[in-house]
């Protein structure tokens, strides 16, 4: 039943924002509908999701955002005009996958085939292979490693990218005298999420004050789920992101500079390779040992406590990557 | 009839929701709202694969003593890497939209146009 009016509030936002001209209503929009499929995800079962969802579509993404939005300062309307053709061709998109569903099993349907090719083999015998109560963590540590590994490296080359698109043109070739783009001839101003909302926070005392008393227990929190993750609801990319939005509270708050005193962008941007590199050097080791790539059996005597090891050393290298590229890119966005 | 409708319904808010966000990157002209188009499509997606994953009578993928259905962990996983994987990208085509925007004063599609064209 929960799940039903949790389903009917997000298509009204949805339509909300399709609706809205103001680009700031529709950033803070798009935060509160993340935050309601969060809440989707836990009726529906999916605790390690809605983690991440929660924390990466209500903070994170509403943050770089609010950034870009503080960057293009000045005209926060979108124009539009002749909305009806794209309607024609969403409304007959969206007909031919209504038909679509009438063939689809029932939600819920414990026989549906997505449920019993693969998916029983982790839920028997995942206790006795891995050793991880939580399923989640087996499969995507463990079983579907591989996958998780190449999830990362795409992380690394989104950061990667971003980097290279923001971080400016600082470096004067000598002999080349460009004239300078009229953009930059511009005066600097606060620009990014601390221009758009004004330096005036780092004065507000009650904030600092919620900031001092919540970002500590964030911290501790996202601790909790890197290293509780086989037991209960959590993981690196789960604690990674949760770490990060505590983190940007922080930055947000106190300023950016403060934040970059606590981890420099250089630090950071070292840390993002660093956890990839663990991942990835975790199954170098595998195979030196003599097994597989990524085959954490050999890491230790017992093939369980093997396990064990190399999914706790692969999740803190996702976390490490995930919260270090979560922090460059607010530092970026934030500039 | 109601089963039928109970039993879909997820599927039909998702291509809702999926189509709004399709029509936003098709008509809207502004390059931010355009990405928060993506975005909404791609919650929907997420909202599809984890729906199809619950399954009646179950609870959440963690193993414990007497619990006789789990809701399918596979989609979980999958969702989950989609998720943080989802905002590096997010921030990558916000970070081409700040530079779109230093190299033309505009994030409408319109006027860029414009602009590319009356460049010799």
């Amino acid at each position: 039943m929960i799940d039903i009016v949790l389903l009917s509030f997000l298509a009204v936002i949805a339509l909300a924002i399709v609706r809205l001209r103001d680009l700031f209503a529709v950033v803070m929009l798009t935060g509160f509908y993340s935050l309601l499929s969060a809440a989707l995800f836990v009726v529906l079962d999916a605790v390690d999701v809605a983690f991440t969802e929660a924390a990466v579509g209500a903070g994170i993404a509403t943050i770089l955002m609010l950034g870009t939005l503080g960057r293009i300062a000045g005209e926060p309307r979108e124009h539009r005009e002749r909305p009806w053709l794209p309607m024609l061709v969403v409304l007959i998109t969206g007909g031919a996958l209504l038909y679509g569903t009438l063939d689809m099993p029932h939600y819920g349907d414990p026989n549906a085939p997505v449920n019993l090719h693969v998916v029983p083999r982790y839920i028997e015998d995942s206790l006795a292979e891995i050793g991880v109560p939580n399923i989640v963590t087996s499969v995507l540590a463990s079983y579907r490693g591989y996958d998780t590994l190449g999830e990362t490296t795409v992380i690394l080359t989104a950061a990667i990218g971003v980097m290279g698109l923001l971080q400016g043109r600082r470096r004067k070739t000598p002999g080349s005298k460009a004239p300078p783009a009229s953009s930059n001839k511009r005066p600097r101003r606060a620009s990014g999420v601390t221009g758009m909302l004004g330096n005036t926070m780092q004065h507000h005392l009650i904030l600092h004050v919620i900031a001092k008393l919540l970002v500590p227990f964030i911290l501790l929190f996202a601790l909790y789920v890197q290293f509780h993750g086989d037991f209960g609801p959590g993981g690196g990319f789960q604690a990674g992101v949760i770490f990060a939005a505590g983190f940007i509270l922080y930055g947000l708050i106190f300023g950016v500079n403060d934040a970059g005193l606590v981890a420099s962008p250089a630090t950071v941007r070292l840390l993002i390779a660093a956890g990839l590199l663990l991942y990835a050097g975790v199954g170098v080791a595998t195979m030196l040992l003599g097994g597989q790539f990524l085959d954490y059996s050999v890491l230790s005597t017992e093939p369980i406590k093997g396990q064990h090891l190399g999914i706790m050393l692969i999740e803190f290298g996702v976390g490490t990557t995930v919260a270090a590229t979560m922090v460059r890119l607010f530092y970026l966005f934030s500039r | 009839m109601p089963a039928e409708i109970l039993g879909l319904y997820n599927y039909w808010i998702v291509i809702v929701l999926m189509m709004a966000g399709l029509y936003v990157v098709i008509a809207s002209h502004n390059l931010v709202k355009k990405i928060v188009g993506l975005n909404i499509f791609q919650t929907s997606v997420f909202i599809l694969y984890i729906s199809m994953g619950e399954v009646e009578g179950g609870t959440a993928p963690i193993l414990a003593e007497g619990i006789p259905r789990y809701a399918n962990p596979l989609p979980h996983v999958l969702i989950l890497t989609a998720i943080v994987v989802g905002v590096a990208t997010t921030a990558l085509g916000l970070a081409l939209v700040v530079r779109i925007h230093q190299a033309y004063n505009s994030v409408e599609e319109d006027e860029i146009e414009k602009a590319e064209d009356s460049q010799p």
